[in-house]
């Protein structure tokens, strides 16, 4: 990272980070070396440059067995290249009483607007470009970022995710630093590692006086605070790497249909709750399961809701069903209430007991996250081996599609299918006259007249037993 | 008198000591029980108190003294309670604990004078309840002795005195169901019902010798019958009579059927309905002399209801039995062996509805029986039906164990009509249904190759969540390919891993000759190929029309359905010299993909290729810095000198992931490089062939999707050899090459390592980051206890799920062990490894 500045004296800018432009001063990090010195150092034009030094292998070290993701990243990544939350971290400590805005050689010039040019070669930018010119721009800075490709022997992967950026304007010097403190490790987004729970003073009060009237405050606060992850994660994570994926791809596909417009999104997910709990209370269903709850939005409307007797809700990933006991606040319950709900991990093309004996089982926005050669195991589980008095299943109407600007493929990542109308109905008759259910057909959202609804709901209902009292 | 007084009391049952306070008990069962078998009430109110003479915590006492007897006599141990037990109540809920686990109960009554019990507790300080005590605890003794017997006991063995009980000797009689010592090999005979000629025939097809009414196993067979050796066919008597010989000579086991149960009965006269071809036996058995018909009752009457043989590996029971029953004796268990687990319906024929216990069925015993008939003898979860309706125009079956080989002979004729058609039973045949209960939670796996493995809860978590969103149904996979361990860190200069580590690790095991085969660098593929999809039905169950597939280390399909349909096709016909020299229906290889690209394509780009253009970016940048400030006179050369050699560094990590990315990867470039045939039809190949044989059989396969696995054989013993191999290493590496995989040559000890893996200098700075070369001191410095651990153990899964699947067994324990290497891969360990 390199600070310049054309304030004359430039050389002043010596004083202002309390370092020496004819010096080279060296400052140990836990992670590394981080230099300080002067590339140039004129009356015009003065720019110090900071230079991590970053040793992978005692980051990787200090992490030690705990850290959340016990990966190869951890000893191949861009940390020793990159300007991230280390270059952050090294940033506060060496210039650290400049950032507070002391300078007691120059009082007067840490309180001044100054020319400044900040020069970042190697920045990651999630997002890209954009999202540099987002956050800097509305603090007064003019924004320069320059993509760099991923590798030039293969320009079909792209571009990096990395931008050059160059930011220049007339600023406290504090503040810039101030500002970088905290928008380094926004833009990487990378996983924060050593994130503890003082991360929210830090960043009020790096943020004071800039971050509240910043109109991108809520992606900045979210960033900064960064993820988290438990024991399973790491788990997980080992698996995406036994089979050369990133551990990204095992996330749980909880946000029902991401890849649609949120404005539409949002809506639909109410209707779609509303739907189903109308149709639970048709069925006069008591007792009720969510196969494949996930963070239990579902659940909660449920459990509040009078007349259910036992809401249980299952999920195949642990950490989803973490966020839903957190969602239901478990550990909070009284004796009476925690014996109405229940959570549990079973995956659905496993015969599972616990999943016997429910008036009604909710199959919403879940088969089509199954493939297709193992929907038949999915049908003999749930309305085979478990055959609950009725079956609620939602999926999306594929037709509907067309109608989502800007929709390409399928409504999420991890859909392995969509099914139209047509499709959906035969597989609800095939299933229904399998396992002795009737099957009625519904739509939930806004109906097209001639692509009907965007989610398509089927409701099943034992012939053998009406429903159990 | 004698001097002894002998006690026969069951092996595994509960018994009951029945006594009054100082009568001695405690001392009794010390004298002739284990400690851990005696659970006395006095101990479990000290447990729930503090003091074990707290009467007011007596019934806590007794809910934990009834929940440890009752989980050991779920666990089939025999178990002594210490008690008083004089009131009726209290023995009652002893007989029910005991008759609720199928287990048999005996009473021990030790009856010593009320003087001597007084006087003994009156020697005991913690003791001091009054005489009274004694006087109507003995009372209620007096009282209940007499009946004992009828409440439920099997044997009551009452000792008079203290002599007698000093005279006491306790012989434990194993249940007569056990004939564990028996261990084949069997011939186990379905359903005879009288057609006795058809009985004959199947016994001189199996290899007997049959001469008139007895017969005979030259290579000393024992036959096995699973009941219904009567009604409905022609010559029950014949049947009989053969059967009876054969048992009486010791050269046949029979089990009781419901067809002899019912005949019993008629026979003593007790009124019962003669339907379901009674009246045949009753009409054919009245032809016969008096003293036969005798003979017959005694022989029916004689017969149990199932046997476990073979230590614990084979259950005959005529209609099947689940674990929890097995060497159990109660009416229940009698009930379900002869007439199956019914639900009390009965079905549009009139015939009783049977749950189907096979489904759910996880034991380890095979469970043989007979009763209900089937078209054709099919394995399920370890069970197999060996009724195929001789009688009813089928054919006579005969399993033989423990070769697991079935041999029919068809009947004659239609002797009786079926009152329903033959046809399988839909819901017992399903194969593919897996439980949760399979796979989730803590489990312990016996293997043959690395003994007990433990799977912890939250691994098995990890992978169920993996296995169940991405993985290839689960019938297709029979495999799963471990984890490997590099060799021990080099040395040598400018070295993390070479050769000569390795092939001194393996001498260290004992292990003389290496292979050492080209490590590819791609992703770790197991192809599994039928030779059609009715082979695929055949084998794998699989009846959506495909006929093999290839997945990755966690069981994902690589590509597409329909790609995978090519790619498949491409290799069967690949493959074809080795389905013809193995003479088989399918093959598993395991195999490398190639190039890494086609599979890892998103992380190269996220990570690696993300890594260096950030270092190509940022190096040169900061150099020019350092140079503009060296300029101007600083001092930074030291930095600039590392810098220099880091962009250097950085260069070289470029080239070598670049070195595994083909810019074009649509499936026509995708190859295999397999480099072991990991299992054909009845053979787990993996387990019995040497590297040596599997690459030469390899060695024949010759088309475009095939790469071919270099590799060269080395003598440890031979300087030269190594040296040379280690040469031929350096020259792998230097041209782009991952590096390497050492193997013994021949089938080792289960000390050595499967495989170690070598690899190239500049391959490992993609693992080690691309300036590893500079702190190759602290990096030698690496522990590979975990992670060899864990490669012994998953590759000893995966044999042991390769023999469990070519030796026939349920798809249930197949997945288990493959669910396990799944998991195991989730356990944290050094990832550079």
């Amino acid at each position: 990272m390199t600070v310049s500045t054309t304030h004359v004296p430039a050389t002043d800018l010596g004083f202002l980070l309390h370092k020496h432009p004819g010096r080279v001063q060296e400052f140990q990090q836990s992670f590394g070396t981080a230099t300080v010195f002067y590339p140039e150092a004129s009356e015009q034009r003065c720019t110090a440059a900071l230079l991590l030094d970053v040793d992978a292998l005692r980051l990787a070290r200090a992490r030690g067995k705990d850290s959340p993701d016990f990966s190869l990243g951890q000893y191949v990544n861009d940390r020793s290249y990159a300007a991230s939350s280390l270059l952050g971290v090294a940033m506060a400590d060496v210039f650290r009483t400049a950032r507070a805005g002391r300078c007691a050689a120059r009082p007067e010039l840490a309180d001044t607007r100054i020319p400044l040019e900040i020069g970042i070669p190697v920045l990651p930018c999630r997002g890209g470009a954009e999202v540099a010119h987002r956050v800097f721009g509305p603090l007064g800075w003019t924004v320069s970022a320059e993509p760099i490709p991923l590798d030039e022997q293969f320009p079909g992967w792209g571009d990096s995710r990395y931008v050059g950026l160059t930011i220049t304007g007339t600023m406290r010097l504090a503040d810039a630093l101030s500002q970088l403190y905290v928008l380094l490790p926004v833009l990487d987004e990378s996983k924060h590692y050593w994130q503890g729970p003082d991360e929210v003073d830090k960043l009020l009060r790096s943020g004071e006086g800039w971050l509240a009237e910043h109109p991108d405050r809520n992606l900045i606060t979210r960033r900064y605070l960064g993820r988290r992850g438990g024991l399973t994660r790491v788990a997980l994570a080992r698996l995406a790497e036994t089979d050369d994926v990133s551990a990204d791809t095992l996330e749980p596909a909880d946000n029902e249909e991401a890849r649609q417009p949120e404005d539409r999104r949002v809506p639909l997910n109410v209707q779609r709750h509303e739907a189903v709990a109308a149709a639970l209370a048709n069925l006069g269903a008591r007792t009720v399961v969510d196969l494949g709850c996930g963070s239990g939005q579902l659940l909660d409307r449920l459990v509040k809701t009078p007349g259910f007797t036992k809401v249980a809700g299952c999920d195949v990933s642990a950490r989803s069903l973490q966020h839903a006991a957190r969602r239901l606040r478990l550990d909070r319950l009284s004796e009476r209430q925690a014996g109405r709900v229940e959570v549990f991990q079973s995956a659905l093309t496993y015969e599972d007991d616990r999943l016997k004996g429910f008036d009604a089982a909710v199959l919403m926005e879940v088969i089509e996250h199954v493939d297709p050669p193992r929907l038949g195991a999915l049908e003999r589980v749930v309305f085979g081996t478990a055959h609950p008095g009725s079956v609620v299943v939602t999926t999306p109407n594929r037709e509907y599609n067309a109608l989502y600007e800007g929709l390409h493929g399928m409504r999420h990542s991890d859909h392995r299918f969509e099914w139209d109308r047509a499709q959906f109905t035969a597989w609800a008759d095939r299933v229904a006259a399998a396992y002795g259910y009737a099957v009625t057909m519904h739509g939930i959202g806004e109906e097209d007249d001639t692509r009907g609804t965007p989610t398509q709901m089927a409701v099943f209902t034992s012939e053998g037993d009406s429903s159990s009292e | 008198m004698n001097d002894t007084r002998t006690l026969t009391v069951p092996a595994t049952g509960l018994i009951v000591l029945v006594g009054v306070s100082g009568s001695g008990k405690s001392t009794f069962a010390r004298d002739h029980f284990k400690p851990t078998e005696v659970v006395s009430s006095d101990f479990c109110r000290g447990l729930v108190s503090d003091d074990e003479n707290d009467q007011s915590a007596t019934s806590d006492a007794f809910d934990v003294l009834h929940y440890i007897v009752g989980t050991r006599l779920r666990r089939g141990l025999l178990t002594v309670v210490d008690a008083t037990n004089v009131q009726q109540m209290a023995r009652a809920e002893l007989v029910k604990l005991a008759r609720s686990h199928d287990a048999l109960v005996d009473a021990i009554i030790l009856d010593v004078p009320e003087s001597v019990a007084a006087a003994r507790n009156a020697a005991r300080p913690d003791r001091d309840f009054g005489r009274h005590v004694i006087a109507r605890q003995h009372r209620d003794l007096k009282r209940s002795a007499g009946r004992l017997r009828k409440e439920g006991f099997r044997r009551v063995h009452h000792l008079r005195g203290a002599d007698d009980v000093a005279a006491a000797e306790i012989v434990r009689e194993r249940p007569w169901n056990d004939r564990r010592d028996l261990r084949g090999p069997f011939d186990i005979i379905g359903d005879v019902h009288g057609c006795a000629s058809e009985l004959r025939a199947l016994l001189t097809r199996l290899g007997w010798d049959v001469d008139g009414d007895s017969a005979a196993h030259p290579g000393g067979r024992q036959a096995v019958f699973v009941g219904d050796l009567v009604d409905r066919g022609p010559d029950t008597p014949g049947v009989l009579r053969l059967v009876m010989n054969m048992v009486a000579s010791g050269a046949a086991l029979c089990v009781s059927g419901n067809h002899e149960a019912k005949l019993i009965r008629a026979l003593k006269g007790s009124k019962v309905t003669v339907s379901h071809g009674l009246a045949e036996s009753l009409d054919q058995l009245g032809a016969e002399p008096e003293e036969f018909r005798a003979a017959t009752l005694a022989f029916m009457d004689g017969l149990i209801s199932h046997y476990v043989l073979d230590d614990g590996n084979l259950v005959v029971a005529h209609a099947g039995l689940k674990e929890a029953y097995h060497g159990r004796t109660s009416g229940r268990v009698r009930a379900f062996a002869l007439y199956g687990d019914t639900t009390g319906e009965t079905d549009e024929w009139g015939l009783p509805v049977r749950y189907p216990w096979a489904r759910e069925y996880r034991g380890r015993a095979a469970v043989v029986y007979g009763h209900t008939p089937v078209p054709e003898a099919e394995w399920v979860n370890n069970t197999i039906c060996l009724d195929t309706g001789a009688v009813f125009g089928g054919k006579l079956t005969a399993l033989r164990y423990p070769e697991r080989e079935l041999v029919s002979v068809p009947a004659e004729r239609e002797w009786y009509a079926p009152a329903r058609p033959l046809v399988p039973a839909e819901a017992e045949r399903e194969p593919s249904a897996l439980r949760i209960d399979d796979v989730a939670g803590t489990r312990w796996l016996e293997t043959a190759r690395a003994g007990r493995v433990k799977i912890d809860e939250e691994n098995a978590a990890a992978a169920l969540e993996v296995m169940s969103r991405f993985a290839v149904d689960p019938r297709w996979l029979l495999y799963l390919g471990p984890t490997m361990s590099p060799a021990s860190a080099s040395s040598r200069d400018g070295f993390l891993e070479h050769p000569e580590q390795a092939f001194e690790d393996y001498a260290g095991w004992g292990v003389t000759r290496v292979v050492c085969e080209e490590k590819h660098m791609g992703s770790r593929a197991t192809a599994v190929l039928a030779k059609d999809p009715a082979a695929a039905e055949r084998v794998f169950g699989v009846s959506d029309g495909t006929s093999g597939t290839v997945y990755t280390r966690t069981g994902r399909p690589f590509f597409g359905p329909a790609d995978v349909a090519v790619l498949v096709d491409r290799l069967r016909r690949a493959a074809a010299p080795l389905f013809e020299s193995l003479d088989t229906d399918w093959l598993a290889l395991d195999c490398e993909l190639l190039p890494w690209s086609a599979k890892a394509g998103e992380l190269i780009k996220s990570q690696y290729a993300s890594v260096g253009a950030a270092a190509r970016r940022s190096l040169p940048a900061a150099a020019s810095l350092l140079e503009k400030a060296s300029a101007r006179g600083l001092d930074v050369a030291a930095l600039a000198e590392r810098t220099r050699q880091r962009k250097a560094n950085s260069g070289a990590f470029r080239d070598a992931y670049a070195a595994y990315c083909r810019p074009d990867s649509g499936l026509d470039t995708i190859t295999l490089a397999p480099f072991q045939v990991l299992a054909a039809e009845g053979r787990a190949l993996a387990l019995t062939e040497t590297h040596d044989w599997h690459l030469k059989q390899l060695a024949a396969l010759d088309a475009d999707v095939i790469t071919p696995t270099r590799h060269r054989f080395v003598d440890l013993s031979s300087a030269r050899e190594r040296q040379e191999a280690a040469d031929w290493w350096l020259a792998l590496t230097a041209s782009g090459g991952e590096g390497m995989v050492v193997k013994p040559a021949d089938l080792a000890g289960p000390k050595a390592q499967p495989a170690l893996k070598v690899r190239g200098r500049e391959y490992l700075r993609i693992i080690y980051g691309a300036d590893y070369t500079e702190s190759l001191g602290v990096l030698r410095d690496r522990r590979l206890g975990k992670k060899r651990q864990l490669a012994r153990r998953e590759h000893g899964l995966g044999l042991e799920a390769l023999a469990a699947f070519t030796g026939g067994q349920p798809l249930w324990k197949v997945h288990q062990l493959v669910f396990a290497v799944l998991a195991l891969e989730s356990e944290p360990v050094d990832p550079r490894l």
